[in-house]
């Protein structure tokens, strides 16, 4: 396979080519490195290895030249769009952001299929897992770990009626993580509860094998309960049934990991409930790894208020400790991820752990006090509930007797808790009892393989079949399509016009899919406002519109709303006029002309704006400003009145005048803009200044539409201006 | 249907944990876990499934739909205590020892009744 390149678009034909015949690159989970490091000026503590090519959040673009510290967490990013070939493109872009942990959610009702599905049908919520499409995604994330210079851990699901031939298929295609605890299975979908432990066990046993990170799926109760908070005794239980199940079933506690959740999440007082617990847990699970999962229990569809639960939870990660940072990207509240959502997700997580980088080297968290008390109490009332289900028989006689999932805060019981019957669900009365010369001539089995009967020891049993496909890679049956209808050469086909062609449309989850969104504040109630809003996208000649959004702002003063829909409108980029960038000139050549040909300028924020950061490194040489070159900077500091400017410039004999404004409501930037100029051809001195603007909502063309000789916007650098000085004091000394 | 309710009695049924120091708490946790979760890794040894036997038989070198018609013929004929895997085996111990091409026979119809009769013999 060819290399990814950062300009090329990756070729989803390439990745499918020869399938077949593809095999991971490695196996096996891996965390990243913990160190600390020292990157643009700054040491960070809690760090890893920072990548080869990445993005980084926006204040590291804007203001420090792509500065991309990575956390020491790995970063997870949930992906499920039902078609896995787009998919694709969003796991590089994550990669990108810091994501090496991709989480494929499975297509809805996969648990309840018996056996494994093949090929590449279309999902609802996730993607069926097939073994060509686990095969493609690592395939691809092989590349993509090349590409940004890091391990990328795949993960998906080892649960349901097929749990252990899911964890073959897993451990023969390389994927690295897996939620795998047969309590999910009992407790939300429903499957015979004998018949899930003893699959788990099997299939925990091939994952250990594969060296594959299990998490569990206690979270769900915290999703699933009445008030969340009250949970938290049962959590417990569920983490360390799971967790010494697993370890019994072969898996090393470091490839354990507890998916935990805080409770609950503000307006709730959510560090008083969520801090002891995380405690409790981390006294009690010492050994084990913690995956931080994001509070889902009370997301909304606010996109702001999911990231601020998310930042909450991630200050509990670092008051604590988490080993995997999960991210549940801000729109989950209202629609399966899109694209830029798990973007932002996974720059939210970057942002806040490196923004709290060191923390725990400054604060502790108190010995003493309401702290440990209540952390105390919730282990305490944990064994109280395992106390109980040992006096009911067990695990099995306690599910039976609804103890799980009860909405009272252990020992308190509400008699609502998710009741199960040993001999009911999905996949009752298949189980089998192991003869005395039961068997299994394989790699990875649990219990006694009992070759010795044919003279091979249990260690070595597959040595009696030549060996297994965990040893013998070319015994793998690779089934390619089942399915002539729903499979992935019929999807590319459909959108092949737009696939890296000069044809494009908007998306959000698949290419070319149209959806765009629209964000409206109107002076109206909710009720008027949501109709009114549906008005707007349909004369945009929107189709399918739905409000997505909707917050009051006041009952009667207005209202915003957000409402998607579906554009058919293609643009052909052959056909786009874009305008050239700039080009600047060389060091040499501003050196040159700027040292024979002196150049004085006045500088400073305009108005009522103390917005100096973006002017200063337009100025300062440490940050390649204009000072550089030798320009000579008279600084007027902020908030500097309009004639100010021109008075200075006229008593100093400048060249020109730089003006910064990041105040932009009302276009006030422009209106002084246009001022200077006024002032400046009132003044008599217009033809002799050269006056620039800039600052981030500055657009060059109406900057030069409001007097100025140049407008320079977000992103721009001292050579830019530099070079534009020079240029014009060539032509109007022409 | 509302099932067993009781008010919040953590107070008196804590008495017993209150003298404990926080690493004999630990301890009592991981005790009572250890006794929830034998009785289950027991179970899991003494038993298999069609999950199972199909994860073997894809070990084996089977595709997924070989292995569910395996398993399928398997559980037909009451031989699935003895392991989908062990059938295969003795299947194609009977040839010249080739497995996958024992398993296809088998798809097929072939070697039931032998294989039936040498696992029903019990151990060797």
């Amino acid at each position: 396979m060819k290399k990814l390149e950062p300009n090329v678009k990756l070729d989803i034909h390439e990745i499918l080519k020869d399938l077949d015949q593809y095999a991971p690159k490695r196996r096996g989970w891996v965390w990243r490195n913990h160190e600390e490091i020292e990157m643009g000026g700054h040491v960070y503590k809690d760090a890893s290895t920072p990548l080869k090519n990445s993005v980084a959040i926006p204040a590291g673009v804007g203001y420090f030249d792509n500065l991309d510290p990575q956390p020491k967490e790995t970063i997870t990013t949930e992906i499920a769009s039902g078609r896995f070939e787009d998919d694709i493109r969003r796991m590089r872009m994550a990669a990108w952001h810091g994501a090496d942990h991709i989480m494929v959610i499975r297509t809805a009702g996969q648990s309840h299929y018996d056996g494994l599905i093949e090929g590449t049908p279309q999902g609802i919520g996730g993607v069926p897992i097939t073994r060509k499409q686990v095969r493609a995604h690592r395939k691809a994330l092989d590349l993509i770990e090349e590409e940004v210079g890091r391990e990328i851990n795949y993960h998906s699901y080892v649960s349901g009626v097929a749990g252990p031939e899911i964890a073959v298929m897993f451990a023969e295609e390389g994927v690295n993580g897996a939620h795998q605890d047969p309590q999910y299975n009992v407790l939300y979908r429903n499957i015979n509860m004998v018949r899930s432990f003893v699959d788990a066990a099997e299939a925990k046993k091939i994952m250990a094998w594969g060296d594959i990170n299990q998490i569990d799926g206690a979270h769900n109760a915290n999703a699933t309960a009445r008030d969340a908070w009250k949970v938290m005794p049962e959590l417990m239980v569920q983490h360390g049934i799971n967790s010494w199940f697993s370890e019994q079933s072969g898996i090393k506690p470091n490839n354990i990991s507890l998916s935990t959740v805080p409770p609950t999440a503000s307006p709730i007082p959510t560090l008083r409930y969520d801090l002891p617990y995380a405690v409790a847990l981390r006294d009690f699970f010492d050994k084990y790894k913690m995956r931080a999962q994001m509070n889902t229990k009370y997301v909304t569809s606010s996109n702001r208020e999911a990231t601020v639960t998310h930042v909450l939870n991630m200050l509990i990660s670092r008051l604590t400790s988490a080993d995997i940072q999960s991210t549940i990207t801000p729109d989950e509240g209202r629609n399966v991820p899109w694209h830029m959502y798990n973007i932002e997700a996974c720059d939210t997580a970057k942002q806040t752990l490196v923004g709290l980088d060191g923390l725990m080297e400054m604060i502790e968290l108190k010995s003493d006090g309401p702290l440990r008390e209540k952390a105390r109490e919730i282990k305490e009332r944990a064994i109280l509930y395992l106390e109980e289900m040992i006096e009911m028989g067990g695990y099995f006689e306690s599910v039976e007797r609804g103890m799980f999932v009860d909405s009272g805060e252990y020992p308190e019981r509400n008699g609502d808790g998710i009741a199960r019957q040993i001999d009911g669900g999905i996949g009752a009365g298949t189980l089998f009892k192991r003869e005395a010369n039961y068997m299994a001539p394989v790699t990875a089995h649990f219990g006694n393989n009992n070759t010795e009967q044919y003279g091979v020891d249990n260690e070595h049993a597959s040595q009696l079949i030549g060996g297994d496909t965990f040893e013998v890679r070319d015994k793998i049956q690779y089934i390619d399509e089942l399915d002539p209808e729903d499979n992935v050469n019929v999807r590319l086909k459909e959108k092949e016009a737009y696939r890296n062609t000069n044809l494009i449309m908007p998306e959000v989850e698949w290419l070319a899919d149209g959806t765009v969104t629209i964000d409206l504040f109107l002076p109206v109630d909710a009720k008027v406002a949501k109709a009114a809003a549906i008005e707007y996208a349909l004369d945009m000649k929107l189709e399918e519109v739905e409000v997505i959004h909707v917050e009051v702002m006041h009952p009667s003063e207005g209202t915003r709303v957000q409402v998607k829909g579906h554009t058919n409108h293609v643009v052909d980029t052959d056909q786009l006029e874009i305008p050239e960038e700039k080009a600047v000139l060389s060091d040499d050549e501003l050196w040159a002309e700027l040292e024979t040909n002196r150049m004085k300028v006045v500088a400073g924020t305009i108005g009522e704006d103390e917005h100096s950061v973006g002017l200063r490194e337009i100025i300062d040489i440490k940050h390649g400003g204009i000072e550089k070159w030798g320009i000579e900077v008279e600084y007027l500091g902020t908030s500097v009145p309009v004639q100010k400017f021109v008075d200075a410039a006229i008593e100093i004999d400048a060249d020109a005048i730089l003006i910064s404004s990041i105040i932009s409501h009302d276009d006030i930037h422009y209106k002084n803009m246009q001022k200077v100029h006024d002032y400046a051809t009132e003044r008599g001195v217009r033809d002799k200044l050269i006056i620039i603007a800039g600052g981030t909502q500055v657009t060059p063309e109406y900057a030069v539409e409001h007097g100025m000789d140049a407008g320079f916007g977000r992103g721009t650098k001292g050579a830019h201006v530099a070079t534009a000085l020079v240029e014009r004091r060539r032509e109007m000394n022409r | 249907m509302k099932g067993f309710q009781r008010e919040d009695d953590f107070l008196n049924r804590r008495k017993h944990l209150e003298g404990l120091s926080d690493e004999e708490l630990k301890k009592l946790f991981w005790d009572k876990i250890d006794q929830i979760v034998q009785p289950l890794l027991k179970m899991a040894k003494e038993n298999t499934s069609p999950s199972i036997e199909r994860s073997v038989l894809l070990r084996m070198g089977f595709s997924s739909i070989e292995a569910d018609g395996l398993v399928d013929q398997m559980i037909d004929q009451g031989l699935m205590g003895y392991g989908a895997g062990h059938a295969v085996y003795l299947a194609a111990k009977q040839t010249d020892g080739d497995i996958r091409q024992a398993g296809l026979d088998m798809l097929d119809g072939k070697y039931w009744d032998e294989v039936a009769e040498q696992l029903k013999g019990g151990v060797k």
